[in-house]
């Protein structure tokens, strides 16, 4: 499995995204709680932070965690995540050949977390990265998903004289916390 | 050709922005490109993408059907419809039933192809382009110089410019901080659109999806934010499974901007719950504008393979230069050609299909393994049949036609250049065809032509013959590599027939569309090429080797004259290219280079025909390399050098440039000699260079190596 990780990483690392790996949950949640501090997450337009519900989060208490980081809001709505800087989901899956996270992303706000913050915190389940595209649609496709969304790396453009530019639309930060012990689908 | 059609050409080429940018990003496509198929079976990929895509091209009726039944199911409507006025009046009314008064759009070719803004703008309803390259080209009321990248041809001064006047004063020319404006300015835009439009690059029938591929994101924020979502798909995105959308989904990233995977890829199947939870109306409409008629086309059927990655505008020679906007408004570039003849209309691309210089760069990267090349062959041959040929094409083909005539002509040619030919070049035409030799000097008619020169060679009488088949500028302006060809087979044991009734080969025919003219002459070599009974009939000329070889079948077969197909077939068989032939007696001991020779530095120009047409690149250079030359690959050694045949003289100002470029990398290797295989690219590239007063020689390898030999 090692080598499947090492391929996603380094994949994911040519098109800019940041990937971190931790073997347990809260050595991971530590992280994205240190990482929300320096991000100065706040309770006011443009400061807060936007956690979409999802697996990671059934292992902790989620009023605890809003009660530690001011700002940090776990009620996703379209004007909190247009006026968070970061937002935080859960990806389903990896795809090691190009880098890239999948996503059931029927659930509106989890769209909302990773399209409108400026900063998009993914976790995965490390052992829920597979080969390649064929392996994925394999394992889940249309008929499982009504919104399936491919995310590999930041939002970019290279349309004004070709220069390479991160976050027009999206997030100009993917940051990838994969974590063991999510497991995942796989 | 208009004179607007020509000035628009001029202003494409003297727009520095423009060549700068294409140019150096088809540069570095190249090599990106390779890059991003590392370890990947490209042929095998594109094979597969070809197959997908013409299946679904031979069952739209089907897969449309089955699309709409299971897009339905899952609580989408489709509208499936033949004319784009349905799609235009479909979304408005759709909008007006819904209060809509602003729209957000994500890419969409086929919206652009039915001028879908306008209608909507016209009507009251504010559009807005959300790609940042389409956004910027709405702003400035300018069309798309390039499928994938549309404002490629702005500089960062301009667009800051068109902000500060559209937009916001004060925009300063930081690509970075445009960027962030154009992000705040169209999130607004997104959070209170009231209907989305996107396009589509596959749809998938067995399951109804659509899958939309955006590096930006905001073709997510256009399928996520607004409460109703459109999709325009052009029926040509139909493939019948998931399973398909694998290989597009490898191939067009990779082949589009060189990424293993763009940024985001959304499959979208049924609709999702908007924001209020409550469910997003999903429409979505095939739209047909002639596809279905287009694939019961048997020669242009295959242009609905294309995923529009826009590879062929990337390598395109041609294209680099003049970019977009000469092609028109929608579809640019060589498979733009295509689809415009047909989405609008085959007279609309009278002028555009002039374009194409026949190189077959494009053919070598398409992931739909589209005869893009042949497919505009195809247009000018039914322009040609639609409107007539011009009265100076007519009389030229008039002549071609008789060969008597045509080769008493070029004799009598020889004596009226007496007084502007000097050194064997011609240097100045007179009156109006001075403008065409400017940029290269023309080789002059040869005193004797080969055919008359033959004769005087004293060939020892061999068991074993082979047919020379000369062609027109081996002929008549380079009979020396006719007979350096006669020199060498003779070293092999080989006699060499020449057939005298041989004429023209038909290239410049078929080239503009004239086939009934390249028919006769095919039929007039056949007759020739045949008499005798030989292994092989070579050809020191790969445009002539590809005629013989390739389009006499070819033009036959488009005439529906089935009766010529099976003696061109047996010529077909014979026919080698002279470097092939060479090698094979090489390799045969037939023939023997002189050993431990060491030569000067050389470097060789691939010729289109040569490379991409017969797959012959390596056998020159093998030969050269034995004979004791050092190689010193040129850059590009491979892209055309402008000649294309009458093309040169068509399109003067096209040509000239690439040539330029050519004679750029052939001087930057240092070598002292250029070799080549086609008397075409020798005419082109040593008439270049004797222009430029450059020192460098210029050289058929037949020449190169006729005293190479023990």
């Amino acid at each position: 499995m090692s080598t499947i990780f090492d391929t996603f990483k380094a994949r994911a690392e040519a098109v800019s995204a940041e990937v971190h790996r931790f073997p347990t949950k809260p050595e991971a949640l530590d992280f994205i709680l240190q990482f929300l501090q320096k991000e100065n997450i706040a309770d006011a337009p443009e400061a807060y932070a936007a956690w979409a519900d999802c697996p990671f989060l059934s292992s902790f208490d989620k009023a605890q965690l809003a009660g530690r980081v001011p700002g940090l809001k776990f009620e996703v709505t379209r004007q909190i995540a247009a006026d968070a800087r970061v937002g935080i989901s859960e990806l389903d899956w990896g795809i090691a050949n190009t880098g890239t996270l999948v996503q059931d992303a029927a659930a509106v706000e989890k769209r909302l977390v990773s399209t409108l913050p400026i900063i998009h915190i993914a976790l995965v389940g490390a052992n829920a990265i597979v080969p390649d595209l064929g392996a994925l649609l394999a394992r889940i496709g249309p008929r499982q998903a009504s919104y399936l969304a491919f995310i590999t790396g930041p939002s970019r453009t290279a349309d004004i004289e070709r220069v390479l530019t991160i976050g027009v639309h999206g997030p100009e930060r993917l940051v990838i916390v994969c974590v063991d012990e999510l497991g995942g689908a796989n | 050709m208009r004179q607007e059609f020509r000035d628009q050409i001029n202003t494409a080429l003297k727009n520095p922005n423009l060549t700068g940018a294409l140019g150096r990003f088809s540069e570095a496509y190249r090599i990106s490109r390779v890059k991003a198929y590392e370890g990947i079976d490209f042929e095998a990929l594109r094979t597969q993408i070809a197959e997908v895509k013409a299946y679904a091209a031979s069952h739209f009726d089907e897969l449309a059907e089955q699309f709409t039944k299971n897009a339905e199911a899952r609580g989408a409507k489709v509208l499936r419809t033949n004319d784009p006025q349905k799609v235009r009046d479909y979304i408005l009314n759709l909008a007006r039933e819904n209060g809509v008064q602003q729209i957000v759009k994500s890419k969409s070719m086929a919206t652009e192809e039915i001028h879908l803004n306008k209608f909507l703008e016209k009507a009251g309803i504010e559009v807005k382009e959300t790609d940042l390259g389409e956004w910027i080209i709405q702003l400035s009321h300018q069309t798309p110089s390039h499928m994938v990248m549309p404002a490629i041809h702005m500089t960062k001064e301009e667009v800051a410019e068109v902000f500060s006047q559209e937009v916001e004063a004060g925009q300063l020319p930081d690509i970075p901080k445009l960027v962030k404006f154009a992000r705040g300015k169209l999130r607004v835009k997104f959070l209170n659109a009231g209907l989305g439009i996107s396009g589509a690059n596959i749809a998938v029938a067995e399951t109804g999806s659509l899958v939309i591929v955006t590096n930006e994101g905001n073709a997510r924020l256009v399928t996520t934010l607004p409460k109703i979502h459109v999709a325009v798909v052009g029926i040509e995105k139909l493939v019948a499974s998931v399973d398909d959308v694998v290989p597009i989904l490898t191939a067009l990233p990779k082949s589009g901007t060189a990424q293993l995977l763009t940024s985001y890829v959304s499959m979208i199947t049924g609709p999702v719950p908007n924001t209020d939870g409550t469910p997003k109306q999903l429409h979505i409409i095939l739209m047909d504008n002639r596809r279905t008629e287009m694939a019961r086309d048997p020669k242009f059927k295959q242009a609905l393979q294309c995923i529009r990655c826009a590879s062929c505008l990337n390598v395109c020679p041609v294209f680099r230069l003049v970019g977009g906007h000469v092609f028109g408004k929608v579809y640019t570039g060589g498979i733009g050609t295509i689809l415009t003849a047909w989405f609008d209309a085959l007279k609309a691309s009278d002028e555009i299909q002039g374009l194409c210089i026949q190189c077959g760069n494009c053919v070598e990267v398409c992931p739909g393994k589209i005869d893009i090349p042949g497919l505009i062959l195809e247009l000018r041959r039914r322009l040609a049949v639609e409107q007539g040929l011009s009265v100076t094409q007519k009389a030229a083909f008039a002549i071609v036609n008789n060969r008597k005539l045509f080769h008493g002509m070029l004799r009598a040619a020889k004596l009226a250049q007496k007084p502007v030919a000097r050194g064997g070049f011609i240097r100045h035409l007179p009156m109006f065809l001075s403008d065409l030799t400017d940029f290269r000097s023309l080789p002059a008619i040869a005193e004797t032509p080969f055919r008359d020169r033959f004769k005087a060679i004293a060939q020892p009488k061999q068991k074993e013959r082979v047919v020379f088949y000369a062609g027109c500028l081996v002929d008549f302006a380079y009979p020396e590599m006719g007979e350096a060809v006669v020199k060498i087979l003779n070293k092999a044991g080989i006699e060499v027939v020449f057939p005298e009734e041989q004429t023209c080969c038909g290239a410049p025919a078929r080239y503009s569309g004239a086939y009934e003219v390249a028919a006769q002459n095919a039929a007039d070599n056949l007759k020739a090429l045949l008499k005798e009974d030989v292994q092989y009939v070579v050809s020191a000329c790969p445009t002539c080797t590809v005629a013989l070889k390739h389009d006499f079948i070819g033009t036959f077969e488009s005439l529906g004259r089935t009766d010529n197909l099976p003696e061109a077939k047996q010529l077909a068989a014979k026919v080698i290219d002279f470097s092939s032939l060479i090698k094979k007696l090489v390799e045969g001991g037939r023939l023997k280079l002189k050993a431990g020779q060491q030569l000067d530095k050389i470097t060789y120009h691939d010729s289109c025909h040569l490379k991409r047409t017969l797959n012959a690149h390596q056998p020159p250079r093998e030969l050269l390399k034995q004979a004791g030359y050092e190689l010193n690959e040129m850059y590009e050694a491979d892209m055309c050098c402008g000649m294309g045949g009458s093309y040169s003289l068509k399109l003067p100002e096209i040509s000239a440039p690439i040539l330029e470029r050519k004679l750029k990398n052939i001087k930057e290797t240092k070598a002292e000699l250029v070799a080549m295989d086609c008397p075409g690219c020798v005419m082109q590239i040593r008439g270049g260079l004797d222009k430029d007063g450059s020192a460098v020689q210029v050289k058929h390898t037949a020449q190169i190596l006729v005293d190479a030999f023990e």
